[in-house]
Formats: structure tokens, sequence, C-alpha cells
């Protein structure tokens, strides 16, 4: 049991009480994340500034077999971050300096709390470029590495993990220790700088990341594709993609979706012609290098059906359709009472026929399921909405759409989440999806991590 | 109805860079684009030429290059387009800038109504509409936020100021220059840009206006004298929103959401 005399040790390591919050002082917003379907309120809260207080309170908790749950922006969807244990809950927030930006290596070292939407701004000022683009740029970098987050420029770019080259970690017993640097190549032995992305608070707490960048595009321009339904549109992907003219983002929206946005954001989408869209992002040096670049696959959607294409070329018109884009997820979220989300990913070649199974399913459970997602990279969101369902039958209807939405996913050749993680919420789901063996490794390396179990307990499997 | 929008091209950036010898905005090495207020008075024309038929022309005046602005607007759905583009058009003040383009709509024929942007991102005077109007000898209204209605003779519109919306009745011909957000711009159109890659611009020269004395054009027909030019300070922005206690509760919490101001708790 955590004590009071606990409190007032940990507070001795801290030396601020505006820093550690015990009891009432703790916001209730430390016992949820953004979703919340998890629910678990901390002990204490220590919102830390330095490696050395993170090592220190560890250390402590170690010695005293308390439980760690590291916590950044609380933006995750699956209670990652929620103290299901309780015990001590590390705010990183306040570790939010950008600490060097290394122009001859392209790196940027940076504290775990910085925010996504701070990064990209500072590197981009810079001329230089961080390509992994979640949809959610409140999130902190820290968060994105411990779900190796994607987001939408992932068909070209690739996910965060790509852009990690090191990292500075506290162990469960607060040893400090780093993993991977500036280098480009590394064949040293385990990876373990990448056993940590992904890893979702359970083998470390990252406390400094150095990140990859690249020269920044001059140049970007959007395409925005109707199509006369939706299946026409996803089953156009494959196509695009084998043309092997790759944009950097191929996402597929709905007008329902799109129309949620605009009462939403009280703005206007730029075309309401259509029921189906496909959004394709293009990068270049010139407008005229992308312009020829892009016209096969402008030639390949037309015959597929696509009525026209319509042309984003400049930041004001980026804007009204990337920031209804952006807001996706709230706008669904604020059209009904409570959801709850899947993000599975599946072959790009299978994506029509997980969105499709999913429509169908809304007549099955008798609920309404809502979708959106990165069509380039077959990473669907595919939401389940609770509307007036009451508790009960809420429960029920949404574990009925969870448990066939995520037979469907395997049975495509799919895996249980595509960029936000396992979490608390998709623990049961990710353990029927992997097999035994693969889920024994997992909990040896735990194990060698954290032999206490004190790191984020009960997450994952 | 029969209707002209003038345009303009600009440096496609945010900064607003002056060079500290001359004054002059600096636009080499920079991507050009259409004055994003003048989207919507394109917009705006084509909504009315939707209603009414018609026709809509597009007009501007720049180096050769700035044909591009014209072309853009045919892949928005322009029928036709004017530059006008000679040496002894450079380096106009909004004077010189608002007589050769109301003599460029002169030469290129009859119109019911002049659409513009309400000012342009890189001078910033919102001058030029109204002084076009001038030139014409017609009537003007600035910052027209919607249109009302219209028939064969008339547009009435309604026009926002500071304390006030007025609407205000126009007989043909006459000059609007409308607000952001009028209509939301439509996205140009790839079809519409194959199928008009080769349709023709009217291109006029000094010799081709009713009046070709170089006197009245360019730096020589400018008596503006710039003292000092200088990036304004940001603007505050406003929001108006209507309807009723429920819509506007749910609009200003989503509004907090969106800032990031508030987040949902259950």
């Amino acid at each position: 049991m955590f004590s009071e005399q606990n409190y007032r040790e940990i507070l001795n390591i801290i030396n601020d009480s505006e820093r550690v919050l015990f009891k009432e002082s703790i916001n209730e917003e430390y016992s949820h994340d953004e979703l919340g379907g998890t629910f678990s309120t901390p002990d204490l809260v220590v919102k830390v500034t330095s490696a050395d207080e993170v090592s220190a309170v560890a250390e402590y908790a170690y010695s005293r077999d308390i439980p760690i749950t590291a916590r950044g922006s609380g933006t995750g969807l699956v209670g990652a971050c929620v103290p299901v244990s309780a015990g001590i809950v590390i705010d990183m927030s306040m570790m939010n300096h950008i600490l060097e930006l290394d122009t001859d290596n392209l790196t940027v070292t940076v504290e775990p709390g910085v925010l996504l939407m701070e990064l990209s701004k500072y590197v981009e000022e810079n001329g230089l470029f961080y390509p992994p683009d979640p949809g959610e740029k409140t999130a902190t970098i820290g968060g994105n590495i411990s779900t190796n987050a994607g987001g939408m420029r992932a068909v070209k770019y690739g996910v965060t993990r790509d852009y990690v080259r090191a990292l500075d970690v506290v162990l469960a017993d607060g040893r400090h220790v780093s993993f991977g640097g500036k280098i480009v190549k590394n064949s040293s032995g385990y990876a373990l700088k990448d056993l940590m992305i992904g890893s979702e608070g359970t083998l470390g707490i990252i406390v400094k990341a150095t990140l990859k960048l690249l020269p920044l595009p001059k140049k970007t321009i959007s395409l925005l594709i109707p199509f006369p339904d939706i299946s026409t549109a996803i089953n156009t992907v494959p196509e695009i993609i084998k043309a092997k003219c790759i944009p950097t983002a191929i996402e597929f929206m709905q007008k329902e979706v799109i129309e949620d946005a605009e009462s939403y954001l009280g703005s206007k989408f730029p075309d309401s012609s259509s029921d189906a869209y496909l959004l394709l992002k293009f990068d270049g040096s010139s407008t005229e290098e992308i312009e020829n670049y892009y016209d096969n696959t402008a030639q390949i959607c037309l015959a597929a059906g696509a009525s026209d294409i319509y042309i984003s070329d400049t930041e004001e018109r980026d804007e009204t359709i990337w920031k209804a884009r952006g807001a996706f997820l709230e706008a669904i979220k604020n059209s009904t009472t409570d959801m709850d989300e899947v993000d599975v990913v599946v072959p790009r070649s299978r994506v029509s026929e997980m969105v499709e199974f999913s429509h169908r399913l809304q007549q099955e459970v008798g609920a309404r399921i809502k979708s959106f997602g990165h069509a380039g990279d077959g990473n669907l969101h595919i939401y389940v909405l609770k509307d007036d369902l009451d508790g009960e039958k809420w429960e029920i209807t949404l574990k009925n759409a969870m448990d066939k939405m995520y037979a469907k996913a395997k049975e495509l050749e799919g895996e249980v989440s595509g960029e936000h993680g396992i979490g608390f919420a998709k623990k049961e789901y990710l353990s029927r999806s992997l097999d035994p063996v693969s889920i024994e490794l997992m909990k040896g390396i735990k194990q060698a991590f954290d032999p206490k179990n004190l790191l984020n307990p009960g997450k994952i499997f | 109805m029969r209707i002209t929008v003038c345009i303009k091209q600009v440096p496609d950036t945010n900064k607003v860079e002056v060079d500290p010898v001359t004054g002059v905005l600096k636009r080499s090495g920079v991507d050009s684009k259409m004055n994003p207020y003048d989207l919507y008075a394109v917009e705006t024309a084509m909504r009315l030429k939707e209603q009414s038929g018609g026709s809509v022309c597009v007009i501007t005046m720049g180096p050769p290059q700035a044909e591009a602005v014209i072309k853009e607007a045919y892949s928005l759905g322009a029928d036709t387009g004017v530059l006008l583009t000679d040496r002894a058009f450079a380096g106009a003040d909004v004077l010189a800038t608002s007589r050769a383009i109301s003599a460029g709509i002169k030469k290129s024929g009859d119109f019911d109504l002049i659409i513009c942007g309400k000012q342009s991102t890189d001078g910033d005077t919102a001058q030029v509409g109204p002084e076009i109007s001038e030139w014409l000898n017609i009537p003007s209204v600035t910052n027209v936020k919607s249109i009302t209605s219209f028939d064969e003779t008339s547009i009435t519109v309604e026009r926002e100021t500071p304390s006030s919306v007025e609407t205000l009745r126009l007989e043909f011909p006459c000059l609007i220059s409308v607000d952001k957000d009028i209509y939301i711009p439509r996205l140009p159109s790839y079809l519409r840009k194959k199928a008009t890659a080769d349709r023709e611009i009217l291109r006029l020269g000094i010799n081709d206006l009713e009046d070709s004395d170089e006197k009245h054009y360019g730096l020589n027909g400018s008596p503006t004298q710039v003292q000092r030019i200088f990036p304004p300070e940001s603007n505050s922005t406003r929001e108006i929103w209507t309807g009723d206690g429920q819509q506007l509760s749910e609009k200003i919490i989503g509004k907090l959401k969106e800032l990031k101001f508030v987040r949902e708790v259950k």
C-alpha cells in the first residue's frame, strides 16, 4: 500500500510540492486517457523535470515495489498511460525542451515531453523535416515513440521507429542507459533501442530521444479525388501503389464523416459532390516536378471511376481539406455519446474488404460504425458509436462488434494495432491474435528489463 | 450575367519581405499563386454563373508569366481571360493599376458585374476595386459578405461594416469586392485543367488600349511615393455565430475542444 510516508519521502527527493501531487491534489485527468474506457487513479503523480529525477523516483519505487506508469499528454486511445495497478504516475510533460539540432548529422535531440506540433514547427523553421505525422499533434514525442505511432505520411516515409536514432532510458531500478546513437548503421548486438519503441512504457522510461530528420520538401500538392462509392475508391489504392509513384499519404474519407467534421469545425469542405473520396499528397522540389509525377496516378484514378481530381496546391487550399481530415476523430466523438475504436492494420490489398465488413456489421450488431483511415498503409480507424444504447446493451453490442472485427482482421492476415498500441484495452485481442510463442518471448523480454513487474504493469499481455 | 473577375498573382509565402534598399516587395525566388482573396471572387462568379447562366471573364495585369493565374482560373471554370502585359505597366501604384485594368475591361467587351477580392495579400491596400469603378463610372460596394438575390438588371448584396450589416441593391453595370468566406472556394479541376490547356488568353499591351499615353500607366502614372513598407501587426480574428442556445453552446464547446482549451471528462 502506498502510504503518507512514501509521499513525504518522494517529496523529499523532488523538493517541490507543486510537482508532487497526492490524494485530492491529483487531477481527475490522470485516471484516464483520451478515449476513457480505462479508469484508475494513481496514488501519486510526480511532474518530473529531469532524467535524474526520473532515476531517483524509479530507484525509490523499485526499493519499495511501487508500480510506475509514465504519462505524456494523455492523448492515447487504449489506456496505456492509465495506472491500472495505481502507484506512481510520472508526468513527462514538463520535460519538453529541444536540446540540440545537429545539422551535420541531420538529427534533433529532444526531451520526451516535447509535443509533436512543437517538434515539427521547430525543425521546419530550420528547413528540415520530421516525417512521422500522427493526427494527434498535441501528443508528446515520448508517447509517439512508446506506441511506435504512424500517421499519414507512413506510405512513403514509414513510421516513428524509422526515425529514432538513439534513446536515453531509465530502467525499472533507476539506472540510466543509452541505446543507439547518431550513427546511421548499427550491427552491434541486439537492437535494444528498437525494443523500447512501441513498448508502451513497460520496459523503461524514455528520458531523451535523438531523431533522424530529412531535408524539408520544398513543395507539396494534395489531390482530392471523388469516387462514386467507397469500395471503388479503396480498390483503386493497390493500382496507385502498383504504378510505383508513391504519394506521401493516401487517406480515404466518406461523406458522412466529412459532414461530421463540417459541423464540428463550423466550416465547409471544398467539395460535396461525392459519397467517397481518396486524398493523396505528393511532395517534391517544385510544382512542375510534382505535376509530372502525379499525372499517371491521376489517369489511374479516372480510369477506375473517379469523376474528377481536385488539386490543392496552396496552404489555404490544404487547410480546408487537411483541417477537416485532422478533426475526424474529434468530430465522430462529438456526434455520439460514447465510442470505442479499432485500429487494425491489414494488407493494403484487403482494406476494402475490411471497410465493407464494418459497414455490414452495423446492421448485424445494431450500432452505427464509422471509419476513416490510411488506405495507403492498410491502417484503419473504425469507431463503434454508443448513441442512445443503454449501459449493459452497449457493453454487449460493443464486445460483439469488437470480437467480429478483430476476427475479420485476423482472417485478412492483419494485426490488432497499426499505431495506437495495445495498452490495457486491447490486451485480450492481442493474445488471441498472436501465437503463444510470440507472447512467451515478449514476457521473457519484460522479465529481463523489469523483473519485479513495476513498469506500467498490466499492459500489452 | 456577364461577369468579369479581377485577379492577381502574388508570392506564395506568408512572409512579406521588403528589399531594404528599394523599399519594393521581394518577389523573385518565391513561387507564385493566385491572391487568396481572389479565390472568393472567382467562386462568387462561378456560383452566379451556375444560377443565372452567362459567362465569366478573368483579367489580370503582370509580367508574361502571370498567365499562370488565368490558366488556374480556367481550371476553376472561367470562360475567357485577359492579360495586361507591357513594360509600360510596370511599377504601377493603385491609381495606375486601376486605370490600366479598367481600360483592359473596356477593351475586352461588355459586362454586367465586376467582382474583385477584398484586397491582395502582397499590397494589402483594398483600393484597386473601388478605383476601377471610378474609372468606369459605375457604382461599387466593398466588403460584400453575401449575395442576397439578383435579377436581369440588378444585384442585392450584404455588406459588413464593423458596426452593422447593410443590404444594398446595385443596378448593372456595377462592381463588388467580396469578403473572405463568402463561399468556400472550389479546388482547381484536373479535367478542366487538361481541357483548357490550350485555351487562348487575350494579351493586351499599352497600344491596344483606347488611351495609350505612357504617362498614364506604370511608374510614370503613379503619384504614390512610398516612404516605408513594413508588415502589418497580426490582426485579431473574430467569428460571429448564430443559432439557438443549444446550437451555440455546442459550437462553443466544439471550438474550445478544437483549441484544446478543454478536454472531455467522462
